[in-house]
């Protein structure tokens, strides 16, 4: 069984939801995304979600958007990412996604890109540029390798949600409001309305993301549904303290955590 | 794989799944209207009273002298109104959205041409407009920003990435990501997700018809070869569209080479790119070896663009038409010529097309006819160009 469903199968026998954190992989540098993933995990997160940098990247905000060029300056690459992954999983069994744009899995040649995530313990794949509609230009590849390829609803999906909640595996990604990542003050979605349509239809857990950045916050969410992601917040505390972050993240993943514990 | 909306292998619909709604609702109400009689007819009234179309097709007779080859004719998109063939889609794109019930218009622009067009008919339509332009293309084209907001635009620098083109795109769309249930994208052009690439196309191939209708009246003939510069690809696309299934029509694209093909400095997506799949399509870039999209360079902002449009990319992979690469030395060459030749200053993106038309044309027999699509005029590129040649005029 693939380590995200096996993740929300043991979470659900626990009674618990998700946490899950993003981090760019790569910012400021290669050591401290390593350290960063293992503090997370250590301090509460249930998954974590790699960012690979890309150069143009349309569906992020200002912060995720600073942190890829950042990373990029870096000379991060996929390959620099995989060696990172590695070593990642000789200290973790946790699940691991990665979070790119397409072009760079169809730049690396889309089998071979799977077979090496197969074979460097990737669990998943979520893909902001392609939509449902456009899975095939990499769904045969991914379930060959058994790797999951994440679907995106939004509030304008509208109908669109019925179809692609019910054909999603792993977990699916429900973003807050319609935009950008980045942290949002307040939401304008009728989340009753929303998270509704999407329980009466999808197939696996659902959790929700897109401008969750307080442990208030996430605690709200995480009532609506299976989990809760964060991103952004996670990369501003990147931003501000570089290499001496793992430290603060792992603070803060701690806070962001507790709404596990109330159920 | 879904097959629609595909040129070949390219085109498609990569963009997040927050647009696809509006993308589809967008599809549905394009395919309603393209054929409806009275929006067709609104379109055409359009084009004649406020456009000031059909364009003229004018015999270059200096010109045609004095290359010795193929007689040269020149279809005059520069002579529309706001001086562009951009106004041609942005009039029918605006007329679409006022028929979805849009009330909010965004626009990206390079040159300023795309968005000069859509804020002017903004005004006439009474929407609200804005415009995305890369911060480094507001100082290369500052009087088209004063222009637009002349006409009432919001004009906003972009700073991201290259602060061109592509960094216009990227901004407009995370803004129709966030505004999609009130906000129209006018796309300039045929690129973009299905049904952009077709939707502009059909906008602009009232060219490429009045170019077969004028040089049947004046030679009774079709064109030998059409010449257009391409970026996107649009004004291309419109005068290439009509004769795409006349073998005997070469079709010529000039591509922006920069500083040449050779050098990291260039456009030229064709000569020097690969297949990818940005901005909403599968085409051709310019990219490394990772994906990351190349930073691009012309002197032209229109044509600083590190892609082209999907029905380009296939044209060029059947070798149904012929793209060449022309540098900024060429294309500014080209600009000095035909306003010395013929008294017509063409856009700096016109000159590309000018510049691969001359060598073309001098290697034509003398019965051969040579249609150039000059797409826009050169008032906007006076300043830069004088600056590129090292004349010291006040940019005032």
């Amino acid at each position: 069984m693939n380590r995200i469903e096996k993740c929300f199968e043991e979470l659900k026998a626990q009674n618990r939801k998700a946490l899950i954190t993003f981090i760019t992989a790569g910012d400021p540098d290669m050591d401290t995304t390593e350290k960063t993933v293992l503090e997370m995990f250590d301090n509460g997160a249930d998954i974590v979600e790699l960012g690979v940098p890309f150069s143009d990247p349309i569906a992020e905000g200002v912060t995720i958007q600073k942190s890829s060029l950042r990373s990029l300056k870096n000379g991060t690459t996929l390959d620099k990412i995989f060696a990172a992954v590695d070593k990642i999983r000789s200290k973790t069994n946790k699940p691991l996604i990665l979070m790119m744009y397409i072009n760079t899995i169809f730049a690396y040649g889309t089998e071979k890109f799977f077979g090496v995530c197969k074979e460097k313990g990737i669990d998943g794949v979520i893909v902001p540029d392609m939509p449902y509609e456009e899975r095939d230009e990499i769904l045969p590849y991914a379930e060959k390798y058994g790797i999951i390829n994440i679907n995106l609803v939004s509030p304008a999906s509208k109908e669109l949600i019925k179809t692609i909640a019910a054909d999603s595996k792993g977990f699916l990604y429900c973003v807050s409001s319609n935009g950008v990542t980045g942290v949002r003050s307040e939401f304008s979605t009728n989340f009753d309305e929303f998270f509704g349509m999407i329980k009466v239809h999808a197939s696996c857990p659902f959790c929700v993301g897109f401008g969750i950045s307080s442990p208030e916050q996430a605690k709200r969410m995480s009532e609506y549904c299976d989990g809760v992601i964060v991103g952004s917040a996670v990369v501003r505390i990147m931003e501000e303290h570089g290499s001496a972050a793992p430290a603060e993240v792992g603070k803060f993943t701690k806070s962001l955590s507790a709404f596990k514990d109330t159920m | 794989m879904n097959k629609k909306g595909r040129f070949g292998e390219f085109g498609g619909q990569y963009v997040p799944e927050t647009v696809m709604n509006a993308v589809a609702e967008l599809e549905e109400a394009y395919n309603k209207y393209k054929d409806d009689a009275d929006f067709q007819r609104e379109l055409e009234e359009l084009y004649r009273d406020y456009a000031n179309r059909p364009s003229m097709l004018y015999y270059a007779e200096k010109m045609t002298k004095d290359l010795g080859g193929a007689k040269v004719y020149i279809k005059r998109e520069d002579l529309n109104h706001t001086g562009s063939h951009k106004i041609n889609n942005v009039l029918g794109q605006i007329l679409l959205a006022k028929k979805m019930g849009k009330k909010r218009i965004i626009a990206e622009t390079g040159a300023g041409q795309h968005g000069v067009a859509t804020a002017t008919v903004c005004a006439l339509f009474g929407l609200e407009c804005c415009v995305y332009m890369g911060e480094e293309d507001t100082k290369r084209q500052s009087l088209n920003v004063y222009r637009m907001e002349l006409l009432g635009a919001k004009v906003v620098p972009v700073k991201s990435g290259t602060a061109t083109l592509k960094d216009a795109i990227n901004e407009a769309m995370r803004d129709w990501c966030t505004n999609i249930e009130t906000t129209f994208y006018c796309i300039g052009s045929v690129m973009g997700p299905y049904p952009y690439p077709e939707m502009v196309r059909d906008f602009q191939k009232i060219i490429g018809k009045e170019i077969r209708r004028q040089l049947m009246e004046k030679e009774g003939k079709l064109p030998d070869c059409v010449v257009a510069c391409v970026g996107g690809g649009s004004n291309a696309m419109g005068a290439f569209y009509d004769f795409v299934n006349e073998p005997t029509v070469k079709l010529v694209g000039a591509e922006a080479a920069g500083r040449g093909i050779n050098t990291a400095d260039t456009a030229a997506t064709l000569s020097c790119g690969s297949v990818g799949i940005f901005h909403g399509m599968k085409s051709m870039f310019l990219q490394d070896e990772y994906g990351q999209i190349a930073p691009v360079y012309s002197i032209s902002a229109g044509l600083d663009y590190p892609g082209i449009g999907p029905e380009h990319a296939n044209l060029w992979k059947t070798g149904r038409a012929e793209y060449v690469p022309v540098t900024d030395e060429e294309a500014v060459c080209a600009f000095e010529y035909l306003s010395r030749i013929e008294g017509i200053i063409p856009a700096i993106e016109s000159a590309h097309a000018v510049a691969a038309a001359i060598k073309l044309a001098a290697k034509m027999d003398k019965e051969q006819v040579l249609v150039i699509n000059l797409s826009g005029r050169g008032d906007k590129d006076v300043y830069s160009i004088a600056r590129y040649r090292g004349h010291n005029v006040e940019n005032s």
